[in-house]
């Protein structure tokens, strides 16, 4: 069993900074958990102590049924890929990948058949007797990973393994980590300030911000349905757009934009939204849920009218920038629309996908 | 299946965090103390001839030689010896000799160093690998195989037994390690910065005096001090070469002429070396960053 | 300009630059080229004139008899190859070097580690005490230390005594002497080898210690896999370095002992100097000096070498 409990768990720096507020969090055998938010948020400070590099202010870690917190590193069975691979750059590749099973005492045709078989897995057979600096970024990245997976251990540690590539190699490496999860399926936690390898990696995706978890969820369960409006702006890209609005009853329950434009609640939702009718709230809209008009809308959408500010043209779509009362709002139309800055754009607006969030708790209802 | 796990942060009120001092914390402690304490034996050890120099130099001969118990206390501090030095011609003239000399010597080591660092380092001739490999290379020479043939070529010059030689010979021990010191942090000055000045229209002295001098200002810090060093604390050419006491610097001065074989005044020989070894000190006080930067910038520049 | 008119720009530019030739590209940089040189050249000249011509000078001098105006061929040579004197000479330098170094070595990178462990501003200070012995001219140290190692005066032998210790003569027998005399340069010697390693171990990532705490290392493991083949090319040019010095010192035993007891601690430069300047043999006095060539010019080969292989590895 190898699963991963911390619960908790506090991590306070001298002048009683909390890099970590007392978090908890439960990862299966097996699982694939990425760790995600932005800089600060505690999620490298986390990682670290199970790895067991950073001191546990207070708080229990456990692994495979045990509390690690005084345990060292190097007898809690894990294995972690660095951002800045930390290979051993005066032993081979094949010796920095031997390295932790040659210190437990492995035999030595163990070793090779191990290595033999991850440098196989990973393709960089071809490299076993090259040094580091004699390899690409993608390359030590993967000897790296080589490192890890030979010592076979209860727990793979990611720490921002992609952020030193560059974005093509980035997407290559991502598919290259699924696979081997597939093929490997060891518990592992993966840390990443990227949301787009937050979602495409993960099993479940912790969300933190400030040293606290925001969400823990799926990563659709998070796009579909964020708790917090930390989470709803941070998952998605372009982020989700945040609109100030008013609930008002004007012959069904409706929301009133500062430009005094109103958009009708589809069924669905009014038994939510009802009881905060008069309140001032945030309506928030994924830019993929403000697109182009078409002849036929389906129902619950809303029709509205926007100053384009900026058209970004991608290609497969077309990113438009507007201003709407003096808030920045993204929309994704198809790239045949014929729009310019300085002209107004007769937006879709699903409100199927709408989340409402209230601006004292900051929580989306 | 998603769980809503967001805690409410702080730890204040509620459950009492079991303050851990793992391992990890007391490893760490124990090896801190050790540490500590061994520092501090070495900086005992270290530091004991410096000590013993000024506590000698505040006795009298009579303290001296009475050899009533701890030598290495004074009894009856005086400044007596000071004042016999800094009152004596002789050393005057010895502690202004070197003066002078180091100062030259600074002057012309640093500019021959950096004239020929901006040349090696910026402006790649052919042949520029090969100068300052051999550069390095002549610092390995040591002034002790030298010293013989330049007793010779120093006697054709008509300068033994003139301070001025020293002012011809020190810079062979400075301008090397200088030259070395101030090419590596010329060359870690970015290309962009020439090639940005270039086109503002700067020609390649104002780029050596506007960019480079400013910019690489720690490293002729580094490099004067060095030079400093050691034109004031050279021994074996001033030996070899100056003989009367009026031409003599610190070093050869306090060696040849204050030891007369008397055991009593040891009080004074020990004054003269703390008079002499202050102005090092001093500059080290101050400019300690440097003095390091200047030796490690040979390790970590290449 | 496109149409043939001349632009005014600014003050003080009254017209545009002539429109550059092809030729003066060549000519701009041969004047570079030349420039170049040129500031070289004050170095070059001190070089060549102090050190390289004294060199061969040195050679051609050695090879004269005593009034200088024979010439002798390697007469001096042989002649220093029979007297026990010089043997003794070979033996110590080489004794003083290798023994002076391996320990310097050794304190240095022992210190180097403490000074490792501590954190912060705090190193500074150790730092700064520790450096002190570097910092004082060797010169005036070493008549500290003699004035420490007097025979009827030594504060030392008087601390030994305190303990009920018997007094040692630190200078008085031939291997105390030579022992003060290593022991005097290793106390000088060691704060440059503490600095050099200090640097050298803050250069090793931290990442990789905890790659290997991961992988399983302990503290001894970590010194041996890590530390010690990331410090090698550092530890391999100080001690190069330092043996080329300490090999050639002169200041020490000058001071300490001028050679003696009975000659028990001469270094060749120390026997050049009352060879060649006290009792003015000056052809003899060189090729004492020279002896040290080979030896020196060994060490500079492999000192050479690594730069050599380091600049290529910098330039890849």
């Amino acid at each position: 069993m190898a699963n991963v409990s911390i619960r908790k768990v506090v991590k306070a720096y001298e002048g009683d900074v909390q890099a970590v507020k007392g978090i908890d969090l439960e990862i299966e055998d097996h699982e694939f958990v990425v760790l995600v938010g932005p800089s600060g948020c505690g999620k490298s400070t986390t990682l670290r102590m199970i790895a067991g590099l950073e001191e546990i202010t207070a708080g229990e870690v456990w692994i495979g049924g045990d509390v690690v917190n005084d345990v060292p590193p190097r007898d809690r069975d894990i294995a972690m890929v660095f951002q800045n691979y930390a290979l051993y750059p005066h032993m081979s590749v094949f010796d920095n990948m031997a390295f932790g099973l040659k210190l437990r005492k492995f035999p030595k045709e163990e070793i090779r058949r191990r290595v033999d078989e991850a440098a196989t897995m990973l393709d960089i057979h071809m490299l076993l007797d090259r040094k580091p600096k004699a390899l690409s970024g993608g390359q030590r990245q993967r000897v790296a990973m080589g490192r890890a997976i030979v010592r076979n251990p209860k727990v793979f540690l990611f720490d921002e393994p992609l952020s030193n590539l560059d974005a093509k190699l980035r997407v290559q490496m991502r598919t290259e980590i699924k696979k081997v999860h597939q093929l490997v399926p060891t518990t592992t936690v993966y840390v990443t300030h990227d949301q787009v390898e937050a979602m495409t990696l993960a099993d479940r995706v912790v969300v933190m911000n400030h040293g606290v978890i925001e969400q823990v969820g799926a990563p659709q369960e998070l796009y579909h349905n964020p708790l917090t409006r930390f989470v709803a702006g941070f998952i998605g890209s372009p982020a989700m757009n945040f609109l100030p609005v008013q609930v008002i009853d004007d012959g069904g329950l409706k929301v009133q934009l500062a430009n005094g434009a109103k958009m009708a609640i589809p069924p669905q939702r009014v038994d939510r939204y009802g009881p905060h009718k008069g309140k001032k709230m945030t309506l928030g809209i994924r830019p993929e849920h403000m697109t182009e008009t078409h002849d036929q809308e389906k129902p619950g959408v809303q029709l509205l009218d926007a100053l384009v500010d900026v058209v970004e043209p991608m290609g497969m779509e077309t990113l438009v920038h507007h201003f709407i009362n003096g808030v920045a709002v993204c929309s994704r139309v198809d790239p045949n629309t014929h729009c310019r800055p300085g002209e107004t754009l007769p937006l879709a607006i699903d409100m199927n996908n709408m989340h409402m969030i209230d601006d004292q708790t900051n929580r989306v209802v | 299946m998603s769980s809503v796990v967001s805690s409410t942060g702080a730890t204040a009120g509620g459950a009492q965090p079991r303050k851990k001092y793992g391992s990890l914390e007391q490893q760490h402690r124990t090896t801190m103390r050790y540490s500590y304490a061994a520092l501090s034996f070495f900086v005992v050890v270290f530091l004991i001839p410096p000590f013993y120099m000024i506590m000698t130099s505040l006795k009298s001969s009579a303290e001296i030689s009475a050899q009533q118990g701890n030598p290495w206390i004074v009894r009856s501090p005086t400044l007596e010896n000071y004042a016999h030095l800094l009152s004596d011609a002789s050393f005057q003239r010895y502690f202004l000799n070197s003066t002078w000399v180091t100062a030259l010597v600074v002057i012309i080591s640093m500019t021959i160093a950096i004239l020929a660092a901006f040349s090696l380092s910026r402006m790649g001739f052919k042949g520029s690998q090969v100068i300052s490999t051999g550069v390095f290379l002549t610092y390995l020479v040591p002034p002790s195989l030298l010293f013989i043939p330049l007793f010779q070529i120093v006697g054709t010059l008509g300068l033994i037994n003139n301070t001025w030689v020293l002012v011809l010979l020190f810079p062979t021990l400075a301008v090397p390690f200088c030259t070395w010191i101030m090419i590596g942090y010329f060359s870690s000055i970015p290309k962009e910065l020439d090639e940005a000045a270039l086109i503002d229209g700067a020609n390649y002295p104002q780029i050596l005096i506007k960019i480079f001098i400013p910019v690489a200002f720690p490293g002729i810090i580094a490099a004067t001090i060095f030079a400093f060093t050691v034109a004031w604390g050279a021994f074996l050419y001033p030996l070899a070469y100056l003989y009367s006491a009026d031409q003599a610097t610190l070093t050869v001065g306090i060696v040849r002429e204050l030891i007369r074989g008397d055991v009593f005044a040891w009080g004074m020989i020990m004054a003269a070396c703390a008079i002499a070894a202050a102005p090092p000190i001093i500059i080290y006080t101050f400019l300690m960053d440097y003095y390091v930067a200047g030796l490690t910038s040979g390790a970590t520049k290449g | 300009m496109a149409d043939g008119s001349t632009m005014v720009v600014g003050s003080g530019d009254a017209m545009s630059p002539a429109p550059r030739k092809v030729g003066s590209l060549k000519q701009l940089s041969r004047r570079r080229s030349t420039a170049a040189l040129l500031l070289c050249l004050p170095l070059i000249l001190l070089i060549v004139g102090l050190k390289i011509y004294p060199t061969f000078y040195a050679i051609f001098l050695s090879m004269l008899d005593r009034k200088m105006n024979n010439f002798v061929g390697l007469d001096n040579f042989a002649f220093l190859l029979t007297r026990p004197s010089f043997h003794l000479v070979i033996f110590q330098s080489c004794l003083f070097a290798i023994t002076a170094v391996i320990l310097k070595a050794f304190l240095g990178f022992i210190l180097a580690h403490l000074m490792h462990n501590i954190r912060g501003k705090n190193q500074r200070v150790w730092r700064g005490l520790l450096l002190v012995p570097w910092v004082i001219p060797l010169s005036l140290s070493t008549l500290t230390w003699w004035w420490l190692f007097d025979p009827s005066y030594s504060a030392l032998n008087w601390t030994l005594e305190y303990f009920g210790l018997d007094a040692i003569p630190f200078l008085g027998t031939r291997w105390n002497a030579r022992i003060s005399v290593i022991m005097v340069n290793v106390w000088f010697g060691a704060p440059f080898f503490m600095i050099m390693y200090l640097a050298a171990l803050k250069s090793v990532s931290e990442q990789l210690y905890e790659a290997a705490a991961i992988d399983g290392a302990n503290a001894w493991q970590k010194l041996i896999y890590i530390t010690l083949p990331m410090m090698r090319n550092i530890i391999l040019i100080t001690v190069l370095y330092s043996l080329i010095v300490t090999f050639a010192d002169f200041d020490i035993v000058r001071i300490l002992t001028n050679g003696g007891p009975q000659d028990s601690t001469h270094l060749f430069a120390t026997y050049a100097f009352t060879v060649g300047i006290q009792s003015g043999n000056i052809p003899r006095g060189a090729s004492v000096s020279l002896f040290m060539f080979p030896i020196l010019a060994t060490l500079a080969f492999f000192v050479l070498r690594d730069v050599l292989k380091r600049n290529k590895e910098v330039a890849s």
